[in-house]
């Protein structure tokens, strides 16, 4: 139950954080109106979210033969690969890497799977420097904070607040809060970068088993700049993000940005497909992808829960959350925030590790209307639900089935079970209930600290339904 | 579907005890369009608060005890968008595998949400006969998500000459109610029920109208708290109300 109560900490300090409120209610609501923009056509977003659901269910249950698939070509373009198991193992093959390669500096492209693998803090500890070149991932860097958001990291701060963390690391710098000149700053800081690196980290979007090409999609050209300035460059990303064919990625890549942050298309798209050829004069000479299961095959064996995998994570589902809204992203305590968040991180990190994220959802739907590619998420987080208060109902491999499950709220629930699945029952406790309306506490925890309590009628439905001659049969 | 000579109405059990006036009034709208109407009398509930919990074996037990409630083949009313998708969209899911699933499918595909019912099946006309009002419109996320049907009670309440519609920011925002979610997560719901207070009442409407009793619990429940001075109505009353004046 300790996670349960950290929660309600983390839930509580986000509440009371008006700044950060603020902030995420005005980039949720630009968010959402721009996404709008590019879908005017109902049918037509139906339409493409059903050939993006199609692309990637096809990807889930042929799985072992495309990433078997993926493998082959990748090496035969001359691009190692890796398996690993979970986040430690991924860190360590990393590690290897750049440590044969005598790597000491690396500047990454934004990657989730990294920061699912924890690993900056891994490479810090081994005395490699690692710049993260995403404008929003670099600002939370400065600033040694977590992402809040799958796609804009840096959502939480607002302009003034990122020119106040400038000024603190580079004071040597003009002081300003304009956003493009902010931008300028840091690309300048990151150039010089970007030239000296040993090596370069970047996440990878789809990885096509057809051709064995690495698609990356991102806006400012810091993931070209990571891929192909050093002369190693290290992907990194989770098996599912396999897709068959080549021709599947433009439906996906175009769903994607429409989703993500309502841009028709964005202004980088990369595909990496080999190390540079002898011949050549650009790009990095060794390649290599390290694909990452922590617990993805599990995921995948459960016919409900696979749909999880099928997520290209555009963030949509955590825009228009309204849960999300009001906490932003850093107190769901895990990578990924929001309605994903909830799904994906009880599966990988255990029901009794995080299971509590499920208990912060109305269950409005507005998460499932919107995902490009169907995942059905509130029907997720209710199954979820009950596999966290119940041990044995079904075969699914989740740690922690079960461990939510409290005594009074168990027992509340079969007192419950009788009273209305028993009308004779039901009728003696509605009586009581209206018997005693006047007496009814009109303070109930935490409803009546913003409303009223609700007060039972003087009549039934069903009284009044008789009085007024409806008939029963 | 055809308009039928009969059907069930459930009034679920959040209106039974606490609303039954809209249940009330949305037996007589169908009444009064010339169709007759069942109210069994065995109805509890139709298992939604549960499930929603996680305990879904208590879930299906109450849901099976309302199923017998509703024998004959005609269509099952419900006012309410989350009961009435509860059993359209989870009983099959909830019933599955279990040896009554077809009965399940059965009572879930005969069920319709009430302004659903009034618009597409009885095509209701109404005469406004209330004085001039300013009001606001919350669509539970239920009716419009899962059951599909938020344009249907703007355009009932459209009928009404006298009724002006006041667009709240962010309408189509969750209220924070989400069941056992109000308690369980009260500060959280509590700060969503806040902010969809505060943008109803920036409109200037009188009243608060919607199609779901939970919504209205919770809306109505701290428009009350804040002293706001707008009432919150089930569309179902409010239109009964409108066209079939007694004062
Ligand atoms: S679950 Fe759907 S909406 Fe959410 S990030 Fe993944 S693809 Fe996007």
């Amino acid at each position: 139950m300790q996670q349960t109560e950290s929660f309600k900490k983390r839930i509580d300090k986000a509440l009371h954080n008006e700044q950060a409120r603020i902030n995420f209610r005005s980039g949720m609501s630009g968010l959402m109106t721009k996404r709008a923009t590019q879908f005017n056509d109902d049918q037509e977003l139906q339409n493409m979210r059903d050939h993006a659901r199609a692309i990637r269910s096809y990807s889930l249950s042929h799985l072992p033969e495309l990433l078997e698939q993926l493998e082959q070509k990748l090496v035969s373009n001359g691009i190692q690969v890796h398996w690993a198991e979970n986040s430690k193992q991924a860190n360590e093959i990393i590690y290897q890497i750049l440590k044969k390669a005598d790597a000491k500096t690396v500047v990454k492209g934004k990657s989730m799977v990294s920061e699912e693998t924890g690993l900056n803090e891994y490479l810090e500890h081994k005395d490699i420097e690692i710049l993260e070149s995403d404008l929003g991932e670099f600002i939370i860097q400065l600033a040694k904070e977590m992402p809040s958001h799958i796609v804009m990291p840096a959502i939480h701060k607002n302009c003034k607040e990122v020119a106040e963390l400038f000024k603190k690391h580079f004071p040597d710098l003009p002081y300003t809060e304009n956003i493009e000149e902010l931008t300028l700053m840091a690309r300048n800081i990151l150039r010089d970068k970007f030239v000296k690196a040993d090596a370069g980290i970047s996440g990878v979007n789809f990885a096509v088993a057809e051709t064995g090409t690495l698609c990356l999609v991102e806006n400012e050209g810091n993931g070209r700049m990571s891929t192909t300035t050093p002369n190693l460059h290290i992907a990194i990303t989770g098996i599912e993000k396999v897709v068959a064919r080549l021709s599947d990625v433009p439906p996906l890549f175009s769903i994607l940005t429409k989703s993500a942050l309502g841009q028709p298309i964005t202004a980088y798209f990369n595909m990496i497909s080999r190390p540079r050829p002898a011949n050549e004069k650009d790009g990095p000479q060794h390649v290599h992808l390290v694909l990452l299961d922590n617990r993805r095959s599990q995921i995948r064996m459960d016919d409900e829960l696979l749909d999880t995998l099928r997520c290209i994570r555009c963030g949509s589902c955590i825009n228009h959350c309204p849960v999300y809204v009001q906490l932003g992203g850093h107190a769901y305590g895990t990578v990924y925030p929001g309605p994903i968040g909830s799904v994906l991180e009880p599966q990988r990190l255990g029901l009794d590790k995080i299971g509590a994220l499920t208990s912060a959802c109305t269950l409005c739907g507005a998460c499932g209307e919107v995902c490009p590619v169907q995942i059905p998420l509130p029907k997720l987080i209710n199954r979820l639900r009950a596999e966290s208060v119940n041990s044995q109902r079904s075969e699914a491999q989740i740690s922690g089935k079960g461990s939510l499950r409290k005594m009074l709220e168990a027992n509340t629930w079969v007192l419950w079970k009788w009273i209305y699945a028993n009308p004779g029952l039901y009728r003696v406790f509605r009586w009581a209930a209206r018997r005693f309306r006047k007496l009814s506490p009109n303070r109930l925890g935490g409803w009546t600290q913003y409303r009223t309590a609700p007060v039972p009628a003087a009549k039934s439905l069903q009284q009044l339904a008789r009085e007024e001659g409806f008939s029963n049969e | 579907m055809q308009k039928p000579d009969t059907v069930y109405f459930f009034g679920t059990c959040l209106i039974d005890l606490l609303y039954p006036n809209a249940g009330l009034a949305g037996m007589q709208l169908i009444r009064s369009a010339g169709v007759k109407v069942i109210f069994p009398e065995n109805q509890t509930c139709c298992g939604q608060p549960a499930f929603n919990s996680g305990y879904r074996e208590e879930a299906l037990q109450v849901a099976r005890q309302l199923m017998t409630c509703f024998p004959g083949n005609i269509p099952i009313i419900v006012p309410s968008g989350s009961c009435g998708g509860m059993i359209k969209q989870h009983w099959p899911e909830l019933f599955k595998d279990q040896s009554d699933y077809d009965e399940a499918c059965s009572i879930a595909e005969r069920t319709y949400e009430l302004t659903q019912f009034l618009v597409e099946t009885l095509d209701i006309q109404l005469t406004d006969l209330g004085q001039p009002v300013k009001i606001a419109i919350h669509t539970s996320c239920a009716a419009r998500r899962e059951m599909g049907v938020a344009e249907h009670i703007e355009s009932l309440i459209g009928q009404l000459s006298q009724v002006e519609t006041l667009e709240q920011e962010r309408k189509p925002e969750c209220c924070g109610f989400g069941g056992t979610f109000a308690l369980k997560q009260a500060d959280l719901s509590g700060a969503m029920v806040t902010d969809k207070t505060k943008a109803i009442r920036a409109t200037g409407a009188s009243k608060v109208i919607s199609q779901d009793c939970g919504c209205l619990m919770n809306i109505g429940g701290a428009l009350d708290k804040q002293k706001a001075g707008i009432e919150s109505q089930h569309i179902a009353e409010f239109l009964w109300e409108r066209s079939h004046a007694t004062d």
